[in-house]
């Protein structure tokens, strides 16, 4: 098998079908971004505007029920802060 | 096994389709293919043939459709000839790719341009390289036996690949011949339901036809074009099943004429039989000539041809079909690349005959004989009855 | 032309209610701030699992589905770029055949097809035509970012008046596109089908509810979605929302359906803000005059007085206890 193949062609699905739904979820996007969002909790109504328009669709609802990005996917579009109607998001540089 | 009926070819091939209890029929009119489905058609309208007809509004889209329904797990079928099979040119490699069994009969026809509504090869010969296991009938016997054994074919784990079923434009399609059928129970018996391997299904759900990157495009190809070269031993064993069933027997390849002869006609298609006809003529006047009939066009059957072939000093190839601005015709190639560097291979002669619905008889074929027996064709390929060496 | 439309069966959205798992997986290759992908993602929201998705080719099928890894949660097939409607139409015709002949049990799951501009508008204009002349029962939806955005941000028959693309550039002679964008609802609704609405995914609510009744009707449904590209349109990401709701209040992509040949417009606008608004945050308009942009405000104008007269007319019957406007 070359090494420039993935795998060797006994080994694909029928096809070249990909038999694994939601598999794009090992590819971690969050690298392409310049900024992320940061979450001022006091601002925050939950009203999941965020979540709503993602379009990473990486927003979900934490235990306290404020909605927060998954870093390892958010592109920092920047779309969640514009829209926050109490500015709750800002856009800054991602902290490690 | 009924009493032998005197109809339509067309309308053979449409009780063929009926019999496979289809689940689907995609297809789009185009001459010399419309009394095909327009027979599944009535058959659908009065609850004949249990499957949706869709009337799709061109041939694009009834193999873009017969490929979304086959991903759905149903049995497929459609029908076309000439511009038909050429527009949907792009989806024919599709098909394959996603190793759906669809099964269609191709009426051969010409294609443009000029126009012509009449029989010649050449829309098949431009979708050789598609991936579709590709059969050719000689008579209308065949055409319906070859559609239900295309099932088969197509649907077998070993294949999973769409099986074109070729038949001559007219000169098959809209002739009135005697054809012995088989009833439901007796198709059923021959052909299993279909259980596809991988569908579109809530259930379980797959991605079908994703982007095929650099890393697997070639993978990719070598796994169905691996499943064109299996199903030819599939193709063997169906036909020999097909034979202890009804009687009938078909090889991939077969030989009529004189046993070893030196000079040896090559033909695909109904031009068979006119052929048979003058080999016998000749044979009864003690000329050394045979004659090799194709029936397996893809995966191009090797072994058997050169069986078939090793006896001849010379091989006279019939090409119904021209290959422009190539060495030669599109059978012609296939043959001479097989004997490439044989010891002692034959002289390989090739005249294409036939385009656009032009007539070839059993005189022109011995003259054929004639011409090639004394040497008089040089050329790597002659015109029958256009250029002046032929 | 007319005909009754029953959406009874129409399961509504409400803000208490909204579904919130998209079936397009996160880690899929959209561009930053990409409303096509987000759009495509709201629409599986309202639709959930139990669909068959087919797939245009397009920016879509490309970022969803980069072997070896796949975004889709669901069944899904591409196939090639204009016959999104024919590949759809054999899915539906297999499911219902299938079913009746007892070979797969179960209520059918929907069939749901996703294209772009370029791939309805053009090239697949022609068996979208024959799917919805044929009455299947899919949800055709075209996302429209109005050019070929996938290949390199050209021309399509969707590109609005004056947007400068690759291959209708702004230049010394010429405003960019010359034409107007093609009216795909309208030619959706002159094949009698039951369903045809307009969205933006600003209006969330709004585009879920259109998509479940176009779930309810029996019969084929179009949905043309409004979907900001800011790599194609030279518009800042962030703004993606924010420009599809301006769209709106401009009148420049309206709101409405057509159900049964009668139309409703969802999003009244009372108070049309200035097309300039509009087209002077994207790089693709930046080039038009004062008399250019003038000339825009009057086709705005024309074709919004166009479809209020065809609201006055033929008003599509009042939903019982309506979507509200999620302000």
């Amino acid at each position: 098998m070359s090494d420039r193949a993935f795998v060797a062609w006994q080994k694909l699905a029928l096809g070249c079908a990909i038999l694994a739904p939601g598999s794009t979820a090992k590819l971690k996007t969050g690298d392409w971004k310049s900024l992320a969002p940061k979450l001022d909790e006091e601002k925050c109504i939950k009203c999941a505007k965020c979540l709503t328009y993602c379009p990473e669709f990486c927003y979900s609802e934490d235990k306290k029920g404020f909605f927060r990005a998954d870093l390892s996917y958010c592109k920092g579009c920047g779309i969640c802060a514009n829209e926050c109607p109490t500015q709750a998001i800002t856009m800054g540089k991602e902290e490690k | 096994m009924g009493k032998r009926v005197g109809i339509e070819v067309s309308l053979a091939v449409a009780e063929a389709v009926k019999l496979c209890d289809v689940d689907v029929v995609s297809a789009y009119p185009i001459t010399p293919q419309t009394h095909i489905v327009e027979e599944l058609s009535h058959y659908v309208a009065n609850g004949d043939l249990d499957a949706a007809f869709i009337p799709v509004e061109s041939e694009h889209s009834a193999m873009s459709a017969a490929v979304g329904s086959s991903a759905t797990g149903a049995r497929t079928y459609t029908a076309t000839s000439s511009q038909g099979l050429a527009l949907m040119h792009e989806i024919l490699f599709i098909a394959p790719s996603l190793r759906l069994p669809i099964v269609m009969t191709i009426a051969n026809r010409s294609l443009s341009g000029p126009i012509s509504i009449w029989n010649d090869h050449s829309d098949i010969m431009a979708e050789r390289d598609t991936g579709w296991v590709q059969i050719f009938c000689e008579n209308g016997q065949e055409s319906f036996d070859l559609t239900v054994c295309a099932f088969r074919i197509a649907e077998d784990k070993r294949v999973l690949l769409p099986v074109g079923v070729n038949m001559d434009g007219f000169i098959l399609t809209h002739m009135i011949e005697p054809i012995e059928f088989m009833d439901k129970a007796e198709v059923k018996a021959f052909l299993p339901d279909y259980k596809p391997q991988l569908t579109l299904n809530p259930k379980k759900p797959v991605s079908m036809g994703p982007v095929g990157v650099p890393e697997v495009y070639m993978e990719a190809k070598k796994q169905y074009e691996q499943a064109l070269w299996d199903s030819k031993a599939v193709v063997k064993e169906v036909l020999a099943a097909w034979g202890k069933h009804t009687g009938r027997k078909y090889q991939l390849v077969e030989t009529n004429g004189k046993k070893k002869a030196k000079t040896v006609f090559v033909t695909m298609g109904s031009l068979g039989e006119t052929a048979m006809t003058a080999v016998d003529n000749l044979v009864a006047a003690k000329q050394d000539v045979g004659q090799v009939r194709l029936r397996l066009w893809r995966p191009f059957p090797k072994e058997e041809m050169k069986k078939a072939l090793k006896d001849a000093a010379k091989v006279v190839v019939i090409d119904r079909a021209l290959s422009p601005g190539g060495v030669c015709g599109p059978l012609a190639t296939e043959i001479k690349s097989l004997f490439y560097g044989a010891k002692d291979a034959p002289k390989i002669v090739n005249i294409v005959a036939g385009l656009g619905g032009r007539d070839v008889s059993v005189k022109d074929f011995e003259e054929m004989y004639a011409k090639a027996k004394s040497g008089k064709i040089k050329d790597d390929y002659v015109i029958w009855g256009v250029e002046s060496n032929a | 032309m007319l005909r009754d439309v029953d959406l009874s069966g129409y399961r509504k959205i409400t803000g208490k209610n909204v579904p919130r798992e998209s079936m397009v997986a996160s880690g899929h290759r959209a561009c930053q701030g990409c409303v096509e992908v987000l759009a495509m993602g709201m629409v599986t929201r309202a639709v959930g699992n139990d669909c068959i998705i087919c797939n245009a080719t397009g920016c879509m099928e490309i970022i969803t589905s980069p072997y070896p890894q796949t975004a889709w949660k669901t069944p899904w097939i591409h196939v090639a770029f204009e016959n999104a409607g024919a590949v759809a139409s054999g899915i539906e015709a297999a499911l219902q055949s299938l079913t009746r002949k007892g070979k797969r049990k179960g209520p059918l799951p929907t069939v749901l097809a996703f294209a772009g501009d370029g791939a309805t508008a053009d090239i697949g204009l022609q068996s979208l035509s024959g799917a919805l002349e044929r009455g299947h029962k899919l949800i055709y939806v075209c996302l429209d970012n109005e050019a070929y955005m996938n290949t390199g941000v050209q021309r399509s028959s969707s590109t609005p008046f004056g947007a400068s693309t690759t291959t209708s550039p702004a230049g010394k002679k010429s405003i960019g596109q010359s034409t107007r964008k093609k009216n795909l609802p309208a030619i959706c609704a002159a094949h009698d089908i039951p369903y045809v609405a307009t969205c933006s995914p600003a209006f969330h609510l709004d585009l879920m509810n259109k998509v479940r009744k176009a779930m309810a009707v029996d019969g084929p449904a179009y949905l043309h979605i409004y979907s900001v590209c800011p790599t194609g349109w030279g518009a800042k990401p962030e703004i993606g929302i924010s420009l599809s709701k301006l769209a709106v209040e401009t009148n420049v992509f309206p709101l409405y359906e057509i159900i049964g040949g009668r139309y409703n417009i969802t999003k009244k606008v009372t108070k049309p803000k200035p097309v300039l608004d509009y087209l002077k945050v994207q790089r693709r308009f930046r080039h038009l005059t004062e008399s250019d942009v003038a000339k825009i405000q009057q086709q705005v104008d024309d074709s919004f007085a166009y479809l209020n007269t065809m609201a006055a007319t033929f008003p599509a019957p009042k939903e019982k206890g309506g979507a509200k406007d999620e302000e």
